[in-house]
C-alpha cells in the first residue's frame, strides 16, 4: 500500500505561499493514492505531463513517470505518449497562458480525436511565471504589465469551447475545494475518452480571485444538473463568461461515451509491446 | 552632451523603441525579454508614445503581426528570446526576403532540453541564415545605441531588410547601468521618418509574397542576397554617423590590443568585456594577446576581419553555442571557411564556451589561450572543445 509519502519528491517547492497550485498538487496526489486503493492503478502506471509555466513544476512535486514539455504542447506530446503506450495513464497539466494560447490549437485537436487523456488546466488567468501579464482568460480590463491601461479583449470561455470542440468529459474544479477537487480529477482519469478539467486557480502574488470565488462558487451536482445533457452544458458554461462578477458553476458540465482515438487508431494494438509503467526503456529504446 | 543615468539595460532598450517613435509594438512575454516589451506597453499606456502595443497569444503570431504592420507601412519593433524566437522561426524567412524592416531585440538565452533561462547563443545560432541583418552588443550603451542603428538601417531604402540586435540575456537585459540615453530632438535628427520602399496602399495596390515559381524564386533569393551584402556600405555609413553626432564609434570588427599579437580570441557579446580584462593580465604578463570582437554577425564583415585578424598566428574562436556532430561551432566554422587555403593564414582553434548561463571568468580565458598556443605546436585531436566541463 502506498502512501501520501511515497509520492513526494526531494525537489524543493518553489510556489508563493497561498498559490492556488498547492490545491492541485494535494488533490492531485490524493486522486493517485485513491486510484491506486480503489481501481489498483499502480503509480508506475501514471505519467504526468506539462508545459512552461507556474503550473509545469508539479511533475517535480509527484514522485511518478513525468515529462517537462514546451510551452503551448502539452496535448501533443501526453497524445504521444498515449499512443505509443496507451496502457499508461496519462494526465497533462498546462497553465491557461499555456493551453489557451499557445496551445489552442492542440487543445482542441486533442478534444475533437476524443483520446484518453486527462488534460488539467492550472487556470489563474495570469502569466505568473513572467510575473503578471494578462492571458486568453483574465477578464476585460485587467491591468497587468502588458495591459496598464486595461485588456481591450474579451476573455475566452474555455468550457464552452471545450464542449464545442468535442470533449467527451468537461469539468471545471477549484482549488480551495481540495475534496471536490480530487473528486473530479478520480472521474477524470477514470473516464474512458479525452477528460478536461478546468481549475480555477487563484494567483496570490499577482491576481489574487480568492474572495470572489469564495462567494461565487457553487457546485453544480446541487443544482441537480444533468451531465449527459450538452444543451444544459453549454447553458451552465455560459452561466459565467469569465468576468469578476456573476454565479460560478464548478463539477462536471459533461459526460458522454465516444470511442476513443486510440480504439479507433489501433485497436487492441499496444505499439510499444512492453510492460507498462517502464517508460524509461521505452524512451531509451526510441532514441 | 546628455548624461549618464543608472538605468536597467532592458529599460533602455525600451527607451531606444520609444525614442525610435515605434508605431506597432506586436510581442509576446518570454523571460528573460519581458522587461522590453513591458516598460514599452507602459509607454503606450501612459501617451509618452503613440504606438500600438498587441500582446498578441505567442510568438509565432507576434513576428506574423509583425510582418502585416511593417507592410502597411508602420515602423514595427518586436523582442524575443530562446523559445519564442524558435517559435517565431517559420516567420522569420518571410520579412526579410519580402524586404520588410521589422527591428526585434533577441534578450540571448539557451535552448531546450534541458529548460534553461540563462544566457548563451544557441537561440541565434538556429536563427543564423534567417537572411535579417545582426548585430551583438557588449554592454548597457551599445544595446541601447545599436537599437537606433537598427531603425536607421533596416529601413534605408537602400537596404529594406529587418534587423536583429542581439544582447545577452540577463548578464545584459537585467543589469543595471550607467547609459546615456538620447533626447527626442537627438534621435529625431538622427533616424528620419519611416518611408517604406513598398507597401500595402489602397491608393496603389501591390501583391506582397506570391509563389515563387522555379523561374522566379533563385532570382528573389539572390536579390535578398545582394541586398544584405550591399547592406553593409549602409551598415558602416549609419555608425559613421552616429560617432559623428553623438561620439561612440562602432565597427562591423572590433580588435583590443590585437598589435603584435601572436594569438588572438574571437568573441562576440558581453563576454567580450571579460576578455578584455584576461588580454590585460596576459599582457601584463609578457604574453602578445589580444581580443577580436564580431560586432556584425550579418551580413558577415569579411573584409574586415581578415584586416583585424588576418595577422595573427593562432585565432582562439570562443562559440556560445554547441552544435552536438558538427565539425566545430558556427563562429569557428564561419572563420575557418573565410581563411581556407589563404596563404599565411592563422590557424583556427573552437572553443566553446558559456553555454546556459555558465560564467566564463578570467581564467577561462588564459586557459583557452594557453590550449591554442599547445594545439598550435601540435595538432588537437578534436577540432571543437567544450571548456569548463565539470568532471565531477
Amino acid at each position: 500500500m502506498m502512501g501520501k509519502k511515497d509520492l513526494k519528491t526531494y525537489a524543493e517547492n518553489t510556489w508563493c505561499p497561498g498559490c492556488g497550485n498547492f490545491g492541485i498538487l494535494n488533490a492531485l496526489m490524493a486522486s493517485i493514492e485513491d486510484l491506486n486503493e480503489e481501481d489498483g492503478i499502480e503509480p508506475e502506471r501514471f505519467v504526468l505531463a506539462s508545459g512552461i509555466g507556474c503550473h509545469a513544476k508539479i511533475v517535480d512535486y509527484v514522485n511518478v513517470n513525468s515529462f517537462y514539455s514546451i510551452h503551448g504542447r502539452v496535448a501533443p506530446t501526453i497524445s504521444g505518449i498515449k499512443l505509443a503506450n496507451p496502457e499508461l495513464v496519462v494526465i497533462g497539466h498546462a497553465g491557461d497562458g499555456d493551453a489557451y494560447g499557445e496551445g489552442i490549437a492542440h487543445l482542441i485537436f486533442a478534444a475533437k480525436r476524443n483520446i484518453n487523456v486527462t488534460f488539467i488546466v492550472h487556470d489563474n488567468r495570469v502569466y505568473g511565471l513572467t510575473t503578471g501579464q494578462f492571458t486568453p482568460t483574465s477578464p476585460t480590463g485587467f491591468k497587468g504589465r502588458s495591459t496598464p491601461k486595461g485588456s481591450p479583449e474579451e476573455p475566452f470561455n474555455p468550457l464552452e469551447l471545450l464542449l464545442s470542440a468535442g470533449a467527451t468529459f468537461v469539468a471545471r474544479g477549484y482549488t480551495a475545494h481540495m475534496k471536490r477537487l480530487t473528486a473530479l480529477i478520480k472521474a477524470a482519469v477514470r473516464h474512458h475518452g479525452f477528460s478536461f478539467i478546468e481549475v480555477l486557480q487563484p494567483c496570490f502574488t499577482f491576481f489574487n480571485t480568492y474572495k470572489f470565488y469564495n462567494e461565487q462558487v457553487y457546485d453544480l451536482f446541487d443544482k441537480g444538473h444533468d451531465p449527459k445533457d450538452l444543451g444544459a452544458a453549454l447553458e451552465m458554461a455560459r452561466e459565467w463568461s469569465y468576468g469578476m462578477d456573476g454565479r460560478v458553476a464548478t463539477g462536471i458540465f459533461y459526460q458522454v461515451q465516444k470511442p476513443t482515438y486510440e480504439e479507433r487508431l489501433l485497436g487492441e494494438r499496444i505499439p510499444v509491446g512492453m510492460n507498462p509503467g517502464r517508460l524509461e526503456a521505452v524512451l531509451k529504446a526510441h532514441t | 552632451m546628455a548624461k549618464r543615468v543608472g538605468i536597467e539595460v532592458s529599460i533602455a532598450i525600451a527607451e531606444a523603441a520609444k525614442l525610435a517613435r515605434s508605431e506597432v509594438i506586436p510581442a509576446y512575454p518570454i523571460t528573460p525579454q519581458t522587461h522590453i516589451v513591458e516598460h514599452l506597453s507602459e509607454f503606450v499606456a501612459s501617451g509618452e508614445l503613440d504606438a500600438e502595443f498587441i500582446p498578441v497569444e505567442s510568438e509565432h503570431a507576434a513576428m506574423s503581426c509583425c510582418c502585416g504592420s511593417s507592410a502597411a507601412g508602420a515602423r514595427t519593433f518586436t523582442s524575443s528570446s530562446s523559445q519564442g524566437l524558435s517559435l517565431m522561426s517559420e516567420i522569420l524567412y518571410i520579412p526579410s526576403t519580402m524586404r520588410l524592416p521589422i527591428v526585434m531585440v533577441v534578450a540571448n538565452r539557451a535552448l531546450s532540453a534541458p529548460i534553461s533561462i540563462w544566457n548563451d547563443h544557441q537561440d541565434i545560432m538556429v536563427q543564423r541564415d534567417i537572411g535579417w541583418i545582426q548585430t551583438f552588443a557588449e554592454n548597457g550603451q551599445e544595446a541601447f545605441d545599436l537599437t537606433l542603428h537598427a531603425f536607421r538601417v533596416a529601413e534605408d531604402r537602400r537596404v529594406s531588410l529587418p534587423m536583429i540586435v542581439n544582447i545577452d540575456g540577463f548578464t545584459l537585459s537585467h543589469v543595471i547601468e550607467p547609459i546615456e540615453i538620447l533626447s527626442q530632438e537627438e534621435v529625431d535628427g538622427y533616424l528620419p521618418p519611416f518611408k517604406p520602399r513598398y507597401k500595402l496602399d489602397p491608393k496603389k495596390p501591390i501583391t506582397m509574397g506570391p509563389v515563387g515559381i522555379p523561374e522566379v524564386y533563385t532570382e528573389a533569393k539572390m536579390a535578398h542576397s545582394e541586398a544584405i551584402k550591399a547592406s553593409k556600405r549602409v551598415i558602416i555609413k549609419a555608425w559613421q554617423e552616429f560617432a559623428d553626432m553623438f561620439g561612440r564609434q562602432y565597427n562591423p570588427v572590433e580588435t583590443y590590443r590585437c598589435e603584435d599579437a601572436d594569438v588572438m580570441l574571437v568573441t562576440m557579446g558581453s563576454i567580450s568585456e571579460t576578455a578584455m580584462t584576461a588580454v590585460d593580465k596576459m599582457r601584463e604578463a609578457g604574453q602578445q594577446v589580444g581580443l577580436v570582437r564580431i560586432r556584425l554577425w550579418r551580413p558577415f564583415p569579411s573584409q574586415e576581419f581578415r584586416r583585424a585578424a588576418g595577422k595573427a598566428k593562432v585565432l582562439a574562436v570562443i562559440d556560445r553555442c554547441l552544435p552536438p556532430g558538427a565539425v566545430c561551432g558556427p563562429v569557428g566554422a564561419e572563420l575557418r571557411s573565410l581563411f581556407y587555403k589563404v596563404p599565411g593564414s592563422p590557424k583556427i582553434f573552437s572553443f566553446v564556451a558559456g553555454l546556459g548561463g555558465r560564467d566564463v571568468t578570467v581564467e577561462r580565458f588564459e586557459e583557452i589561450v594557453d590550449k591554442a598556443r599547445a594545439y598550435a605546436k601540435k595538432r588537437p585531436r578534436e577540432l571543437f572543445e567544450v571548456i569548463g566541463v565539470r568532471e565531477k
